[in-house]
């Protein structure tokens, strides 16, 4: 698609304004939309997700900050880029940001640990680790309410998993 | 199949219908996946932007595959601007991807119901389409297609966090699950703002018809899940299930209330948009979609009869501007369009009703 207005540049910039309720549509490339003052760089998109994101990053938690290392040292990225784009570098700047990454999580998630699936080839450690506290919950529950039988034959399960876990 | 072949069909969730198909138009289903290994898309560089759509393009081709169809690929650079728009407009890939010409690509099954993007915002993305309410089954096959890639491919995946996504927000199962309604009845009997404001709080969330940041034209709803941790993939399915069972008793409620206290003004206004529809030269995008959804609600209410309720859905995304180039085979200025727009409703209008009665 070309640009709508110069009609030589290929469009990038697509949008849809709404003015009184009227809307239209416009197709531009990015030389044309700077100038008319329609574009927004993305660090000043006013309604992306992301830009409500680095605002719930721009905290620092009760308390005083957790040290975390300002910079992931697996791809580069500091913090406060990540805050900036709402983007991570790589897997692991999980791993790196975690401290801050925890009440971040919480707020948009109301929770810090998954709870889905779980890959079946590289996860499969996981899910035993998972089947095996449920058995666990089971045979405690099974306990209490003296059900002895079904309390054995969930321990028998329980030594099974844990020594497909080789613990 | 080639890309004239994808241009020129219209996906199977757009002329079948489904289960609750008089309100709800289709069911979406959406994962993000990385692989481990490699930068995320925002540091990705283009050589590893292209090993990564090798590597999905084997994982593609491998024969467990077979069982969901036959997958074809398309690298963004090979299509032009117009091209790409097209598969936006049938809600094959996303805005965002299309604009990605340098890095990004996509496979589409050959029924149109799975596509896969690859170097959007996540390395990988698994999308589902299917018509009318149908969560599980969209939710099973994806997560069959995302089992087949996982065979092939190392995940990032992590221990605690899941599913590891370059925006936390997608983190942990990385599911968007999307159903679209259309709710005239709820928006005619001012009712919607108070029920939207509702979903909102039970961790779902509403948009417009081409996702975030577009509005809702032809009164049309999509609603979605918005907690990706924390909660299984089947407690964030049957959540989302429970709200949209309750949005649809609304919806036929607020229109037996219709029937009830304003069916004169209510079959004024059905009949005054097919009739603009069967007639007009000139139409506007925006125009169109409001129409159609006074038509759509004509039919599923018995007032129109003779036209399939499946052709309105159709013709709301093949009335779209790129579509619309695609079809007439060559670009076309907003008004051409508009007149292009008004004669393949026309057409379509009159053709369903002789075929009917």
């Amino acid at each position: 698609m070309k640009c709508q207005e110069c009609g030589q540049r290929p469009a990038t910039v697509h949008f849809t304004k709404i003015v009184q309720g009227d809307k239209s549509e416009f197709h531009l490339c990015e030389v044309c939309a700077r100038e008319k003052g329609e574009w927004m760089s993305p660090a000043s998109a006013g309604f992306s997700l992301n830009s409500l994101l680095s605002g719930l990053l721009n905290f620092d938690p009760p308390g005083g900050t957790a040290a975390a290392p300002p910079r992931c040292s697996t791809c580069g990225l500091t913090y406060s880029q990540f805050s900036q784009y709402g983007r991570f570098g790589c897997a692991d700047c999980y791993k790196h940001f975690q401290s801050r990454l925890e009440p971040l999580l919480r707020k948009v998630h109301g929770s810090t640990t998954h709870a889905g699936k779980v890959p079946r080839r590289t996860g499969g450690k996981i899910k035993l680790q998972r089947e095996l506290d449920k058995l666990r919950a089971q045979l405690q529950a099974a306990v209490q309410a003296e059900r002895f039988e079904e309390a054995a034959e969930l321990r028998d399960k329980i030594r099974a998993f844990e020594q497909q876990l080789g613990n | 199949m080639s890309v004239h072949d994808f241009l020129n069909t219209s996906p199977a969730w757009m002329k079948e219908s489904g289960p609750e198909s008089d309100i709800v138009v289709s069911t979406r289903i959406r994962i993000a996946r990385n692989l481990a290994r490699y930068p995320f898309c925002t540091l990705l560089t283009d050589s590893d932007a292209e090993k990564i759509v090798e590597e999905a393009r084997r994982a593609l081709k491998s024969p467990d595959m077979r069982q969901v169809g036959r997958f074809e690929l398309f690298r963004s650079w090979e299509l032009s601007d117009v091209e790409r728009q097209v598969f936006v407009e049938k809600h094959l890939i996303s805005p965002a991807l299309a604009e990605e010409a340098r890095r990004g690509a996509f496979a589409v099954s050959s029924d149109e119901s799975v596509s896969i993007m690859i170097n959007e915002e996540d390395h990988l993305r698994i999308q589902c389409i299917v018509p009318g309410f149908q969560v599980r089954h969209a939710w099973q096959l994806a997560s069959l297609v995302d089992d087949i890639l996982e065979s092939k491919l190392d995940y990032a995946f992590h221990e605690k966090y899941g599913y590891l996504t370059s925006c936390p927000t997608n983190v942990g199962t990385g599911i968007r699950a999307s159903v679209m309604m259309h709710l005239p009845g709820l928006v005619l009997t001012q009712q919607i703002n108070r029920i939207l404001s509702a979903i909102s709080q039970v961790g779902l969330v509403v948009r417009g018809l081409y996702g975030e940041g577009s509005d809702a034209i032809g009164n049309l709803f999509q609603i979605s899940n918005q907690i990706t941790l924390g909660q299984s993939e089947e407690e964030i399915l049957e959540n989302l299930q429970g709200v949209v069972k309750q949005i649809l008793e609304h919806e036929r409620a607020a229109r037996k209330q219709l029937l009830r206290d304003n069916r004169e003004a209510l079959e004024d206004r059905i009949w005054r948009s097919y009739g603009i529809l069967a007639y007009a030269r000139k139409i506007e995008s925006k125009e169109a979609m409001q129409r159609l959804s006074d038509v759509k609600l004509g039919i599923d209410l018995g007032t129109i009869k003779g036209v399939s309720a499946g052709i309105l859905k159709e013709l709301m995304v093949m009335t779209r501007p790129a579509i619309l180039q695609k079809l007439t085979g060559k670009e076309l200025a907003p008004g051409e369009r508009d007149w292009r727009r008004a004669a393949i409703i026309r057409e379509r209008l009159r053709s369903d009703s002789a075929s009917v009665s």
